[in-house]
């Protein structure tokens, strides 16, 4: 367990007293590149976003080792982002560096050369002064992948970092995830496309408001397991007030 | 040319209620021109028009005990604007319901009950004046609340920009990265409240939002960033303000439906005129398709 970064224990995390995840329990290893899968209402999300400090768990508890929540670099999903909010693509990218700048601080020339260097990463050199509304839903999504570069965080956490990108897009995104990897960074990305995770992701959660399955890839998706993810989400009881292990 | 200096000029030279007139509408202009921009960004542009009816009864509750005085009558609007943002607020965190659901919800209970008190308490004269305002009737002690208002709200503007932006456009990355969205949001609707406060005695409650909203909406057909919006709702509120004031001399109109009519006019022509989304523009494009 000395190698993780993030672990649960026992994490039970409910909306209006329903619990969307209950009873997590598990490590993501520091330098681990993990995919968090499972069907639609799993709490794939749900997981993500305690993990990063946005829900509070009703039980039990998300514990980062070494580092603070607010230290990590998260990627919401995209339509939790108003893109027709009028700000430069240097704005945006900037934003990656609250930690260094916060509210206050002033934003100099090393700052923007930060920026500018993750927009060359992306392939988006040159776009500092374009408004983010402007861009294609592509560009966009690489330009919030430049924020991620500039936050320069140990651990990164996607939200469905590839609904609705195009192929070339998503490609040159995963290598940048890749590069993550083996620059040593943990990542963990909520993601749907199984063949995906299958080729570029060594780790996977899959999740079914429980964890189904969490290990090497090829286990973890094993049809045995698949098939009780699907029936664990059909059987669920949407109006079940609370689960028995935290009435016990 | 002495004509033209008589009708633009003249009578803020030779009136002092006047020239406090256009004081007053400098003062709105530069604190809800930037406060109208972030509502619109938000897309709370009907919030607005709920808070501004619910300062109602404080403003009542003010006459009833001060008669009326503006420090008096905006305190207690002031605290009343609050408490329903901050109920609605509570509401919307511990429920289900969604903001605008519960702000519709508690300025109607407030409006009422402002409207219940101002004719129980007060004469028909009174009730169309905290509704309807009296620009020229602006006394020192309103002009000095005017003029902190708008001191209040450039300062704490500068102050939270930052977070502010970052609430607007990725509001849980902002949460994610430690930053206080929710005491963003609640020192933005203090900003809202407090200047309508300041617009009522000018305008009225009713029309103080005018003001606020008219400017920016139509700022949008010129421009596209945030600073730049905000400098063009200033520019185009004092200008409604100004050339408000001029008609209602000239013409001997009510000052605040004069000012509102003013802005907008500015935003019916913007809505025509504006090269960003603006209808000839609209037009000239789909032309330009068609070729």
């Amino acid at each position: 367990m000395s190698d993780a970064l993030v672990t649960l224990h026992d994490l039970t995390v409910a909306y209006e007293r329903h619990p969307a995840i209950h009873h997590l329990k598990g490590s993501f290893a520091k330098g681990g590149l993990t995919a968090i899968v499972g069907p639609n209402g799993a709490g794939k999300s749900t997981l993500i976003k305690t993990i990063v400090g946005l829900l509070s768990p009703s039980q039990g508890k998300v514990e980062l080792h070494g580092m603070k929540a607010k230290d990590a670099a998260f990627l919401p999903q995209s339509a939790a982002i108003d893109d027709t909010f009028p700000i430069s693509v240097a704005d945006v990218v900037l934003m990656g560096l609250w930690r260094r700048v916060g509210a206050f601080r002033a934003i100099g020339a090393k700052e923007r050369q930060i920026a500018a260097d993750a927009l060359a990463l992306v392939g988006l050199e040159g776009f500092e002064g374009r408004p983010f509304g402007s861009l294609s839903a592509g560009q966009r999504q690489r330009v919030l992948f430049a924020r991620l570069v500039a936050a320069d965080s140990p651990l990164i956490l996607l939200d469905e970092p590839f609904t609705a990108l195009d192929a070339r897009t998503t490609l040159d995104l995963l290598r940048l995830v890749q590069g993550w990897h083996e620059e040593g960074r943990t990542v963990i990305a909520v993601l749907h496309d199984f063949d995906q995770v299958r080729r570029f992701f060594p780790e996977t959660l899959l999740l079914a408001r429980e964890i189904i399955a969490w290990g090497p890839t090829e286990q973890a998706l094993s049809s045995d397991n698949l098939r009780k993810a699907r029936a664990m989400s059909e059987a669920w009881d949407e109006d079940a007030e609370i689960c028995a292990g935290v009435v016990a | 040319m002495t004509m033209l200096y008589d009708l633009l000029v003249g009578p803020f030279a030779d009136f002092t209620f006047m020239k406090r007139g256009l004081v007053a509408c400098l003062a709105l202009a530069l604190g809800s021109g930037p406060v109208g921009v972030f509502l619109v960004l938000r897309r709370m542009s009907l919030i607005g028009d709920t808070m501004a009816h619910s300062v109602l009864p404080g403003a009542a509750v003010g006459f009833m005990l001060a008669g009326l005085s503006l420090p008096a009558m905006g305190l207690g609007g002031f605290l009343a604007g609050i408490t329903v943002a901050l109920v609605s607020g509570l509401v919307t965190r511990y429920t289900p319901q969604k903001e605008d659901a519960s702000f519709a919800a508690f300025f109607m209970i407030s409006l009422a009950l402002g409207v219940l008190l101002v004719s129980t308490h007060g004469s028909t004269v009174d009730l169309m004046h905290v509704l309807f305002g009296t620009i020229l009737a602006v006394d020192d002690s309103a002009l000095l609340l005017m003029a902190s208002v708008a001191t209040v709200s450039v300062v704490v503007f500068a102050i939270i920009y930052r977070p502010l932006v970052a609430e607007c456009f990725d509001p849980a990355f902002l949460r994610s990265v430690g930053g206080r969205g929710g005491l963003v949001h609640t020192l933005f609707l203090v900003l809202v409240v407090l200047n309508m406060v300041s617009g009522f005695q000018a305008l009225g409650t009713l029309m103080a939002v005018g003001l606020m909203m008219l400017p920016a909406v139509a700022a949008r057909f010129w421009v596209r960033q945030v600073w730049s919006l905000a400098g063009l709702s200033v520019l185009i509120a004092f200008a409604s303000g100004y050339a408000g004031l001029v008609l209602s001399y000239r013409f001997n109109l009510p000052s605040g439906p004069a000012i509102v009519l003013t802005a907008g006019g500015f935003y019916l022509a913007s809505l025509l005129l504006g090269p960003r989304g603006g209808l000839l523009s609209g037009l000239s494009n789909r032309r330009h398709l068609a070729q």
